[in-house]
Order: C-alpha cells, then sequence, then structure tokens
C-alpha cells in the first residue's frame, strides 16, 4: 500500500442501497495519483465503453468525489468532484475547499463513488466505517444554509445519542445540493459551507439526479501515515512561510479584482463580455472591506492564506445577504457582468446564487447572455415571463435567477446553462446565438478574459482545454511550464488549493508528493507520461461526448466569437485575438500534446502511452 | 510574555479564529505525531459557517474536572497550572466532562482516557502557529487571578454569542 492513502474508497449503489469497499492496485494510484486524474481513469474504464450514451443526468453516470495523497498535508485542504460532465459531457475535475477531504480521510476513505440513483430524497451519512444511507425529506427543497444547519444539528444528534461517554462532538463535514442541483439546473454546484463550490462540470445536478442531497462526513482516526513526517512539516512550513511573508491574496483574498481586473489588465466580463474595461471606483476592494466584510480572514483546513472575507449588507433593500468576499469570479459574473457596480447588488446576488446552489460563473455567465438579448430585442419581457433583466437591475435579475433555479418559464430554459439555451432560443428566433454565448464546449469561460494579453490566461487556453472555459485549468505551452494544463493536473489530482502553489518554487509539490507517498516522481516524467495520460483521456471523452451534444475539434477547438471583436474601450481599446496567430499557436499546442491537425489523439501518442483502448475508441472519429 | 517559572494562561480571542485549525494541526503533531484533529486538545468548533472558534480547557480558578475524578487521575501542574491527565489511571468515566462548566474534556478517539489541553509544558505549540500565522486568536500570558471559568463554555453556548455577534438577528437561522 502506497502511503497518504486511506487505501480504500466507499461505493455505494444508491438504488440497491449496498454499500461496499473498493480498492485500486498501487500501479493505478501510482500513474493516476487520486482526484481529477483518478476520477479520469475510473470513468474511462467503468463507462469509456459507452460513453456516448450516458446520459449525465441518467441513472448510469457515476458521481465521485476523491481526495488525493496531498489532502490534509498541502496547505489548503480540498476534495475534487467528478463524473460525466453535464455541461461538456466529458470529465471534469471539480475542486472545493473545506474539510470534507480531510473528515473522509479520517474515516478511513480516500473517496467516495456513488452509482445508480436512489427512488427518494436520501443523503449519506458516514461515521468511520460507519455507513448509511438516510432519508433526506427534511431537507430536500432546502437552500444551502437550511440544508448545512439542519444536518449539523441532525448528525451532531446522532453522535451525541451514540456516543454518549465522547464529550462534544464537533461539526461533520458536509457537501450539499441546493434547489438547483435538485431541478437537475446544469449550472448546479456540489457545495459546502454555505459558500464554496465545485462549480465546473455542473455535477449539482448530477447528484440531483441521483435525488442524494447531501453526504455528511465524521472521521476520528489520524490522517494517513506518510514516508517523512519531519519532511512534511518542513514542507507545510515553506509553504506557509511563503504565504505570510507575501500576504498577496490573505489580505484580499482574490477581492481587489473585482476593480483591478477591470481598470488595470481589461480582462472582465462587463455587460456580457461586450467590454473588458471598467473604472468604477465605486467597485473598489476599499469599499468592499469597509462597507460589507464582517470577517477579514476566513479559511479551509490547514490553509495559511485564509483568501476568503465574510461579507454582509446590514442595512438597506438587501439587508441580511451573507457571502464570502465576494471572490473575483462573482464579483466580476455577478457585478460589472450584469451592469452592477456595488458591493452590496453583489453580495446580494451571490448570497442568493449560494442559497440556491448555482454556480455564480455559469449562471452570471448564462444571466449576461439573458440580459443582453433582452437589451437587444431579441428576447422579449413576454418570453421572460413579464420580467426585465435591464443591465444592473439587481432586483430583475435575481428573480430569473430564481426561474433559472426552479426551472420556472424561461429558467427552464437557461438552466441548460448558455451553450445550450443558445441553441434552442436560436431554434425558436431563427437567429445564430452563438456570437453571444461566451463559453467554450458547453463550459461558460471564467472571468479573466485573453483579449488584452494583459491576463494570465492565453489565447489557446479556453479553446485547448480538456476543461472548457473553466479558468483553473487552462491550456498553454511550454507543457512542463507553470501555465501549462498539465501542472493543474497535478493539483487536482494531490488534491489542495493551488493558490498556495503561485509563491513556492514549482518542484515543492513533487517533494512534497514524495515526502507523503515515500514515491519519486518528477516534473518531467509528470509532463511527459502521467499528466499526459489523463490529459489523452479526458480529450477522448470529451471528444467522445454524447448523447445530446458532441464536439468537433474543427469547429468549437475555437475562442467564442466575441473574443474575436476588438475591445471598444479602456487602455487596450481596439486590441484582440488574432485569429491566425490563434491557429498557428493551436497547431503548436496540437503537436506538443501528440494530436493530429483535426484535434484527435494521434495513435502513436497513445499507444506510446499505454492508451491502446483509447487508440481504438479514437478511431471512429479520425 | 511569561517567563518559564510562572504559571501561565492562553488568552483567547474567538471572533478572530479563521478556522484554518493549525492549531489542531500543531496540538497533534506535538502529542500524538500525527495530524489528528479528532486527538487534538485543542478543537476549532464550526457550527455555523463562519462562527469558527478553538474549544479548549480554560483551566479554571477552582478546576471542578480535578476534584470530581474518582480515581484520581487529573491533576495540577504546579509550573503551569495546566490539567494533567494520567492516561494510565483514567478509567474514561465522563465525569470531568459533565463537571466541566464547557464541556471541553473529550475522549481520545482510540485511547481509552480523557483529553484536556496541557500547556505543552509551558510552551504550547497552538500559540505558537496561531502567532506565526499574525491571527493572534491565542496568546500566551502570565496567569493572574482572574474569572478564567467564564471562558469554559458549551460550543453551543460560545456559538449563540458569536453568531449573534457576527449575523445579528439573522443568527437566529442557523442555530
Amino acid at each position: 500500500m502506497i502511503l497518504g492513502y486511506a487505501g480504500k474508497l466507499l461505493e455505494v449503489d444508491l438504488s440497491t442501497e449496498k454499500i461496499k469497499e473498493t480498492t485500486f492496485d498501487d500501479y493505478v494510484l501510482k500513474n493516476y495519483i487520486g482526484g481529477r486524474g483518478l476520477a479520469t481513469k475510473i470513468l474511462w474504464d467503468r463507462l469509456g465503453g459507452k460513453w456516448e450514451e450516458v446520459d449525465p443526468l441518467g441513472p448510469e453516470n457515476i458521481l465521485l468525489l476523491l481526495t488525493g495523497p496531498l489532502t490534509g498535508f498541502f496547505p489548503g485542504g480540498r476534495i475534487c468532484v467528478s463524473g460525466k460532465s453535464p455541461q461538456s459531457n466529458g470529465v471534469v475535475g471539480s475542486t472545493v475547499a473545506g474539510e470534507f477531504g480531510v473528515e473522509l480521510k479520517c474515516a478511513g476513505y480516500d473517496g467516495v463513488i456513488l452509482t445508480e440513483e436512489a427512488e427518494k430524497p436520501v443523503y449519506l451519512f458516514v461515521k468511520d466505517s460507519e455507513v448509511e444511507i438516510r432519508d433526506a425529506g427534511l431537507v430536500w427543497g432546502d437552500d444551502a444554509k437550511q440544508t448545512v444547519a439542519t444536518l449539523t444539528k441532525e448528525c451532531r444528534n446522532l453522535l451525541k445519542t451514540r456516543f454518549p461517554q465522547k464529550g462534544e462532538w464537533k461539526e461533520p463535514a458536509i457537501l450539499y445540493i441546493g434547489p438547483a442541483g435538485e431541478n437537475k439546473v446544469r449550472t448546479a454546484v456540489v457545495a459546502a459551507k454555505w459558500t464554496h463550490a465545485a462549480g465546473y462540470g455542473g455535477y449539482g445536478a448530477v447528484m440531483g439526479s441521483k435525488k442524494l442531497k447531501a453526504i455528511v462526513v465524521r472521521g476520528t482516526d489520524p490522517l494517513p501515515e506518510v514516508a517523512d513526517m519531519d519532511k512534511v512539516e518542513k514542507l507545510m512550513q515553506a509553504v506557509c512561510e511563503d504565504v505570510y511573508e507575501s500576504d498577496l491574496w490573505r489580505r484580499w483574498g482574490t477581492g481587489a479584482a473585482g476593480y483591478e481586473v477591470g481598470a488595470k489588465t481589461s480582462s472582465e466580463p462587463v455587460r456580457n463580455w461586450q467590454e473588458e474595461w471598467h473604472d468604477e471606483k465605486s467597485y473598489g476592494v476599499d469599499k468592499f472591506e469597509n462597507k460589507v466584510w464582517i470577517k477579514q480572514y476566513w479559511g479551509d483546513f490547514g490553509c495559511p492564506t485564509t483568501c476568503l472575507k465574510i461579507a454582509m449588507v446590514k442595512n438597506g433593500q438587501f439587508s441580511g445577504a451573507i457571502t464570502d468576499n465576494p471572490d473575483y469570479e462573482l464579483q466580476a459574473y455577478l457585478g460589472p457582468n450584469l451592469g452592477i457596480f456595488t458591493p452590496e447588488e453583489n453580495v446580494f446576488l451571490t448570497s442568493l446564487i449560494d442559497d440556491l446552489g448555482l454556480c455564480g460563473i455559469q449562471t452570471g455567465n448564462v444571466l449576461g447572455f439573458a440580459a443582453e438579448l433582452f437589451e437587444r430585442g431579441i428576447l422579449t419581457k413576454e418570453d421572460l415571463s413579464g420580467l426585465k433583466p435591464k443591465w444592473g437591475d439587481a432586483k430583475a435579475l435575481a428573480a430569473l435567477t430564481r426561474k433559472i433555479a426552479f426551472r420556472e418559464g424561461i429558467g427552464d430554459l437557461l438552466a441548460e446553462g448558455t451553450y445550450r439555451a443558445a441553441l434552442t432560443l436560436g431554434k425558436m428566433k431563427k437567429i445564430d446565438l452563438l456570437p453571444f454565448a461566451v463559453q467554450s464546449k458547453g463550459i461558460s469561460i471564467g472571468a479573466h478574459g485573453i483579449r488584452s494579453g494583459k491576463d494570465y490566461p492565453e489565447i489557446i487556453s479556453y479553446a485547448c482545454s480538456v476543461q472548457g472555459g473553466d479558468h483553473t485549468s487552462t491550456a498553454a505551452l511550454p507543457l512542463d511550464g507553470s501555465g501549462s494544463e498539465l501542472m493543474e493536473i497535478f493539483n487536482d489530482s494531490g488534491v489542495y488549493c493551488n493558490f498556495n502553489t503561485f509563491g513556492i518554487p514549482r518542484n515543492i509539490r513533487f517533494n512534497f508528493y514524495k515526502a507523503v507517498t515515500g514515491l519519486e516522481l518528477t516534473r518531467k516524467e509528470w509532463c511527459s507520461t502521467k499528466a499526459l495520460r489523463v490529459l489523452q483521456l479526458q480529450r477522448a471523452m470529451l471528444l467522445l461526448g454524447g448523447p445530446d451534444l458532441k464536439w468537433n475539434p474543427k469547429i468549437h477547438d475555437d475562442n467564442p466569437p466575441r473574443f474575436y471583436k476588438p475591445l471598444p474601450s479602456g487602455p487596450y481599446k481596439g486590441k484582440t485575438v488574432n485569429k491566425a496567430r490563434f491557429e498557428n499557436y493551436k497547431k503548436r499546442y496540437y503537436e506538443a500534446v501528440g494530436w493530429d491537425e483535426n484535434g484527435i489523439p494521434e495513435s502513436e501518442t497513445l499507444r506510446k502511452l499505454g492508451l491502446h483502448d483509447v487508440d481504438k475508441a479514437m478511431e471512429k472519429l479520425r | 510574555m511569561a517567563t518559564k517559572k510562572e504559571p501561565i494562561w492562553i488568552a483567547r480571542e474567538l471572533s478572530k479564529c479563521s478556522g484554518c485549525r493549525k492549531c489542531e494541526i500543531a496540538c497533534s503533531l506535538f502529542h500524538e505525531n500525527r495530524i489528528w484533529p479528532e486527538a487534538s486538545r485543542i478543537r476549532v468548533f464550526m457550527l455555523v459557517p463562519g462562527v469558527d472558534f478553538p474549544h479548549f480547557c480554560a483551566q479554571c480558578e477552582d478546576y471542578p474536572c480535578v476534584k470530581v475524578c474518582p480515581v484520581k487521575a487529573l491533576s495540577i501542574s504546579k509550573k503551569t497550572g495546566a490539567v494533567l491527565v494520567d492516561a494510565e489511571t483514567c478509567i474514561a468515566c465522563g465525569q470531568c466532562i459533565d463537571a466541566c462548566p464547557g464541556r471541553i474534556p473529550h475522549m481520545h478517539p482510540k485511547g481509552k482516557h480523557i483529553l484536556i489541553c496541557d500547556l505543552c509544558n509551558g510552551n504550547p505549540q497552538c500559540v505558537k502557529v496561531c502567532q506565526q500565522g499574525g491571527w493572534n486568536v491565542l496568546k500566551k500570558v502570565p496567569r493572574k487571578s482572574y474569572a478564567y471559568e467564564l471562558y469554559a463554555r458549551t460550543p453551543e453556548e460560545t456559538t449563540q454569542d458569536l453568531a449573534v455577534k457576527m449575523y445579528g438577528e439573522k443568527a437566529e437561522e442557523f442555530l
């Protein structure tokens, strides 16, 4: 057994309620590590042969909650959520912060595999090796804050009754869905701690399709044994010291970016990406800090950064709204992207998004899409059940958000996410609406534009990523560079927070891996074999896709049309993505990762990596 | 800062806790040589998101836990003022939990004995990591004649107060 792992996974068939333990041999763990890598391997092995027929929202899909060997050790604990994505129809490794991964490992499991679907709403309660499927009738329909309160109380009471001599029980860790997930909204999240979310991928909808409201876990064992605890402690210390010294993300989290990314790098979505620049000082970080932050530092297990700040509106019409900073992504997507420029309105919308269990990025994108269509007269008041979602009208946009979460009226269509909504509405209106959809392969693009050339994503970052518009998994060359998607695969497979990697030397994560597992892994080996294998598997499943949508790299390995329009305002006015440069970079990227000129993984590439069955599956696409 | 000779206390500013749980990591590494949140003598509770706080022994002036122990497994350190647990003698009866106004002692998850903060023999590890991070929730101070037992409160009681302090009337919905 490899050190750093609990050594087994919990597998639950929600239909038969059969509970068992599943193990993987060392070869699999050495190559696929955990989290995103292991998810990719499990999904390919179990569903690869029928991938195109598997409905992401049907019982045959598998929902995975996976830790990695570094979870709990590398500062900033997370858990990786995966399965066949109802957004991209491929695989997304979507991580969410919190104590869930640590509790799970302390309970003796490296992950949870959830198959089939329950007959009626249930939640899973795990206390060490005691696992039970419980009725969730009481919390089905509840929002995030109600769900957390009820399940925390119920499960602590259970523990108290069962172990009366223990003393006071700490709260268990909970992953849950809100009403949006229950209603299988494709922009729904799997969430933790009110505000933390695994957003990319749309796994809240998968969990909802399985009628699984929550997974609650309490583990009382230590984290697994490691190869060299002294070394682990030293590395933890090194990461923390770097963070304490730079203080960059600690001070404001990403909460300074709502102003900065607009004003400085001009790469923030403004009114559905019609612009990427704003200079609204009403949206400065000082306004967030001084008007709405009620807790300056809030973090998760072992994290020195504590990038979250809790925000609450305490007076006026939005009084009582509570969320985190909001972080940059939600500041942008539920702010300037909707023509909103006050912290109070932004906190109000973010709090609502949290409560309903929606992804702020994906939902903010589809709201912006709808608002632009309304502005252009393509969507009318009648289409919108009487709503008038004008730029900056937080209340009307909130009403539309609720319609999406409950799939009412136009909300049912927008609940399919921007890309699918654009296709359906386009057919209804007989207009091509894709020019207004800012997404890549069904996944709306994170709030970092590429036109100014001043932000971190590059011109191929979203077009060539195996996770579409995911701003935390962007493609770039060189393949072993810090901006490469292969390095993100390591973060998502070791399963820890990439925000604690920014200031440290690239190799610390591999030293960490060795100190925990005892196994040598160099960056070169990772990038030339193991990570590349995960990338090819993700690419293969993305291209197989189905059943409702398929991607053709010739068409879909591209930027959204809007990114080829010149920026209309700001310091980089006129700048845009040069199509010829893009095509050239894409060609070089294809060559580097071993894809043919049509974007299909080449036979030679796959065979060299030992992926013979993938090669066979790709034959039909070549 | 307290010198090594006099008894100490860990002053605590609960509402500043970030919930990073480095204190749990440091405590369990020191006492158990493992990262083991459940065996940590200091535990961060978060019964309501955002309302994180460390829950650990306040060294009450009258030490009710020591008084109630039927087998004299608990004693008071002359050096630091901490409650010391003799794990061999402890019968895990839990009477000290009921005697504690804050229900702070808790059972070791594996061994059959109670866990109570021993102030790390005068050099508390939790304080070190909390100070290093600049959170300053925990601070080592000389022990004086204060009513330290006021800090011995149940997780529910502390949560109630901190949640109202943070969220005002909204807190009622989360408790």
